[in-house]
């Protein structure tokens, strides 16, 4: 379980620049649950991530992963519990580094680094089973550095990176903003499926109302630091984008520009 | 050049390869641009010089030498780290101190290390010559510490420091403690330097305060020499091409002094040292431009 507890979050404290990103956000997330969340520029879910990841520590606020209690933690102290994509693909992979290096970090994630080979025999076979699950080739490209792949190819490999090792929770960041729609969808689709496949407690940031409704059980809506909307069975099922905008249009209390009819679809 | 001029650079190449091999580590394994190591060469010389002629034993001076470099080492990246200054002027810093260091650790600017027993002391007479001996235990001692650093960086406590260099927020994401590394690295780093400066005053048997300037310029053409003959595919590859790369230069800057048509003296060396690094980091962009166009 994922429970947030009156979490604050100021930016810039103390000066004329001083942004409230989070003001009293309580959330719980049960066991296996699949959250979507969604919002506008600065509405706080980036912020949001953040707290659950380590990156940004609140002012105010629990955070509890699991069965600790990690709001102070940094995230490489909360690694083991964290599994994380991020929205721009080279963000989560070293480029310099190979394909089968970049999953020896990963099945090391939040566990000791010992002298041991990061490279031996055993692993170099796990490694390329679990690349050859992606169906995309790469499994014969394993010393290849992370560099030469395509950004729909890397966000595959995060994602089998993210699963390498075991975790409470598995954070989606906008994680196929940055591919094409092909690419974007056949990411998606092996997201369900290995979240669906483990029952993984799982929070995804999307831009896309339309991904928002489509995945999980459960959506969440932000605006200026505060959870605006949450809705999950039922309710869920009957909303569908239209309404979704009509909300967002009622907490904004003014009507959509272009740029987030675009956004909707 | 004459054998003997050959037998030197080696040499004196071999001594720069510990050296080389520390400036692979920071710049390019953690990309930390540390200049400590022009104190640190100076200091490691001035720590083994003393304690050989106090009598210690000269492995045990040498090992002492380390310690002190990797401490040096560990003042630059807790002036980085712990007190976010600029990771390049830290280690300015650090080396500017170390000069006074290193002139207090031998009370005076130079020590000679005559008559007394170095670690190159029990291999000599065994019929070699003694100009030939030198290079030949450098060359062990050289790939000892290259398998030692190249084991180290293909384990998992490598590659995690080798991530903290490629992408420090995907590193700590892994839940690298990616401080941890650059303290621990530049230690290293600076112990390997260290040790480079001990083997430099037990063969050229005097340590000098002014004998660190440039170091951070040689250490740094020997791995771009290397990684432009060699590629930097491969870890073994490039420290391999770190040791014979260091050699390469001490060859290169011997023949460019000795060849009388050319008219170069002695007193030129950091001039035609400056010349053939800029050289080495520009051959691979100038290389690119041409086949592009």
């Amino acid at each position: 379980m994922i429970a947030l507890d009156n979490i604050h979050v100021v930016f810039g404290r103390g000066t004329p620049l001083e942004k409230k990103a989070l003001s009293g956000v309580s959330l719980t997330i049960k066991e296996g649950a699949f959250t979507t969340v969604i919002g506008s520029n600065g509405a706080g879910k980036s912020t949001l991530l953040g707290v659950l990841a380590g990156d940004v520590i609140p002012v105010e606020g629990s955070v509890r992963i699991g069965d600790a209690d990690v709001t102070k933690q940094p995230t490489a102290a909360r690694a083991g519990r964290v599994a994380r994509v991020f929205q721009d693909p080279l963000a989560g992979s070293c480029g310099a580094l190979s394909i089968e290096e970049n999953l020896a970090l990963a099945h090391k994630r939040g566990q000791h680094r010992g002298l041991k080979l990061a490279l031996g025999h055993t692993r170099r076979k796990l490694f390329r089973e679990k690349i050859a699950e992606l169906d995309l080739g790469l499994e014969n490209r394993m010393t290849d550095r992370m560099a030469m792949l395509s950004g729909g190819q890397r966000q595959a490999v995060s994602l089998v990176m993210a699963m390498m090792a075991g975790c409470d929770m598995l954070l989606l960041d906008e994680h196929t903003a940055a591919l094409d729609p092909g690419m974007a969808e056949f990411v998606m689709k092996l997201t369900e499926r290995i979240v669906g496949a483990k029952k993984l407690t799982t929070l995804m940031v999307t831009h896309s109302m339309r991904q928002a409704l489509d995945y999980g059980d459960r959506t969440i809506m932000l605006h200026g630091g505060e959870i605006v909307l949450d809705v999950e069975g039922n309710n869920r099922r009957n909303l569908d984008v239209e309404d979704l905008i009509d909300m967002f249009r009622r907490v904004r209390g003014q009507t959509l520009d272009d740029d987030e009819l675009l956004i909707a679809e | 050049m004459s054998q003997i001029a050959l037998w030197g650079a080696v040499e004196l190449g071999l001594v720069y390869a510990f050296v080389a091999l520390g400036v692979y580590l920071a710049f390019r394994v953690l990309d930390f641009p540390d200049l400590t190591v022009d104190g640190t060469f100076p200091l490691g010389a001035a720590v083994a010089a003393v304690l050989i002629m106090a009598g210690v034993n000269p492995w045990l001076a040498s090992v002492v030498a380390m310690v002190a470099g990797a401490l040096a080492g560990l003042v630059t990246a807790t002036l980085n780290v712990r007190f976010k200054i600029l990771n390049l002027l830290a280690s300015i810093l650090t080396m500017i101190a170390l000069f006074s260091v290193n002139l207090r650790v031998m009370g005076r600017p130079n020590v000679a290390l005559l008559s007394v027993d170095t670690m190159l002391t029990p291999f000599y007479g065994h019929g070699l010559r003694d100009f030939m001996v030198r290079p030949m235990f450098l060359l062990m001692l050289a790939i000892v510490a290259l398998i030692v650093v190249w084991r180290y960086l293909e384990s998992d406590a490598g590659l995690a420091m080798r991530a903290t260099g490629a992408n420090v927020r995907m590193a700590r994401a892994q839940g690298i403690n990616t401080d941890r590394q650059v303290y621990f690295g530049i230690a290293l780093s600076n112990a390997l330097v260290a040790l480079g400066g001990a083997l430099f005053a037990q063969t050229n048997g005097f340590a000098d305060v002014t004998a660190g300037v440039g170091t951070i310029v040689v250490g740094l053409a020997a791995v771009i020499i290397g990684e432009t003959l060699f590629g930097t595919r491969r870890i073994l590859i490039a420290l391999i091409g770190c040791v014979i790369g260091s050699i390469l230069y001490r060859i290169a800057i011997q023949m460019a002094l000795s060849s009388d048509s050319l008219g170069l003296q002695a007193s030129d060396l950091n001039l035609v040292t400056a010349v053939l690094v800029t050289f080495a980091l520009v051959l691979p962009r100038l290389k690119r431009g041409v086949l592009s166009s």
